[in-house]
């Protein structure tokens, strides 16, 4: 049993997303996939605008890998299928 | 090569018969590698002129080739009707990566190191992955005239278009080893490495893959 706080703050959903579920789906560098082709799926995919896309599409490229989307861990396997099938080579991960 | 511009919400292109006979063939072949060699009807624009032994093959070149499948073949009694289940259900049996490379790559696992939730991952999700490349690989054959000639997608085809270009690419990439510095490589590859048949053809369709974006964009 707890005692309700005295003060109620509206929770932020985005976070409480992100603490409720902390999984991620992170998409993998792979020398074959074009860089347009990466920008196109991230923006197909996911819904994502041109830039917000590019630049995971670049983090990808540079850094190896990134981070695409987070949410409960059914929805991250949902995407790493969607992305399978359009072969990037995508994972699962809990982000802790 | 023109490639793809961009019609309406699709896109156009118009082949030679030579790279139509390209195309299709090795679309074929991933889509029968995907597929376990079963699931692939010939639809559409007649034969894919089989026979010429000088065009890139993709199945039995794989380093490493290891027909997944064959132990599949000729299920029996209670057995097949498991499996008829396992079927519908959209179940496989397969819960370890692959052991041919390029099955490895078009079928990747979905945990980087935890194998298990990875096998359980594959066992729900392989048998459709599966069957949508080879749906993808369908629309190109379907689309593709086996002479050639003008192509006229709607958006839907042509991103079929992409993903079977990309599964066609990412096979070759495999049997071409293809690294991040692959430019550099092709430099000093000399004129009889047995890779070299493939090399233009891997270039050629990353081109018209790339045109293909730009035509959707």
């Amino acid at each position: 049993m707890s005692v309700a706080p005295a003060e109620v703050q509206r929770p932020e959903t985005d976070q409480d997303a992100v603490l409720d579920s902390p999984w991620v789906t992170i998409v993998w560098n792979d020398p074959v996939n074009l860089m347009s082709y990466v920008t196109y799926v991230f923006r197909t995919v996911f819904g994502y605008a041109k830039p917000k896309a590019e630049k995971l599409m670049l983090d990808v490229h540079h850094k190896g890998k990134a981070v695409v989307s987070s949410g409960a861990r059914e929805a991250m396997e949902r995407d790493a299928e969607t992305l399978h099938g359009y072969g990037l080579w995508a994972t699962v991960s809990h982000d802790s | 090569m023109a490639g793809f511009r961009g019609a309406g919400r699709g896109a156009t292109a118009r082949f030679a018969a030579g790279e139509a006979a390209i195309i299709r063939s090795l679309v074929s072949q991933v889509a029968e590698l995907v597929g376990g060699g079963a699931e692939l009807a010939e639809t559409g624009s007649g034969d894919a002129s089989p026979g010429d032994s000088a065009r890139p093959g993709l199945a039995d070149e794989a380093p490493g080739a290891d027909r997944d499948g064959a132990d599949r073949d000729g299920p029996a009694g209670d057995r097949a009707a498991a499996d008829d289940l396992a079927a519908q259900l959209g179940l496989t049996d397969d819960s370890e990566l692959p052991a041919d490379p390029i099955l490895a790559r078009l079928l990747p696992d979905a945990y980087a190191d935890d194998p298990q939730a990875s096998g359980e991952f594959r066992r729900y999700t392989e048998l459709s992955l599966r069957s949508g490349k080879v749906a993808a690989a369908q629309t190109v054959l379907a689309t593709l005239p086996a002479h050639g000639g003008r192509v006229r997608l709607s958006e839907p085809e042509a991103q079929a278009w992409l993903r079977a270009l990309n599964d066609v690419r990412l096979s070759l990439g495999v049997i071409l080893s293809v690294t991040d510095d692959f430019e550099d490589q092709l430099a000093g590859m000399p004129e009889d490495d047995p890779r070299a048949a493939y090399v233009g053809v891997y270039q050629w369709l990353a081109a018209l893959q790339d045109s293909l974006v730009g035509a959707l964009s």
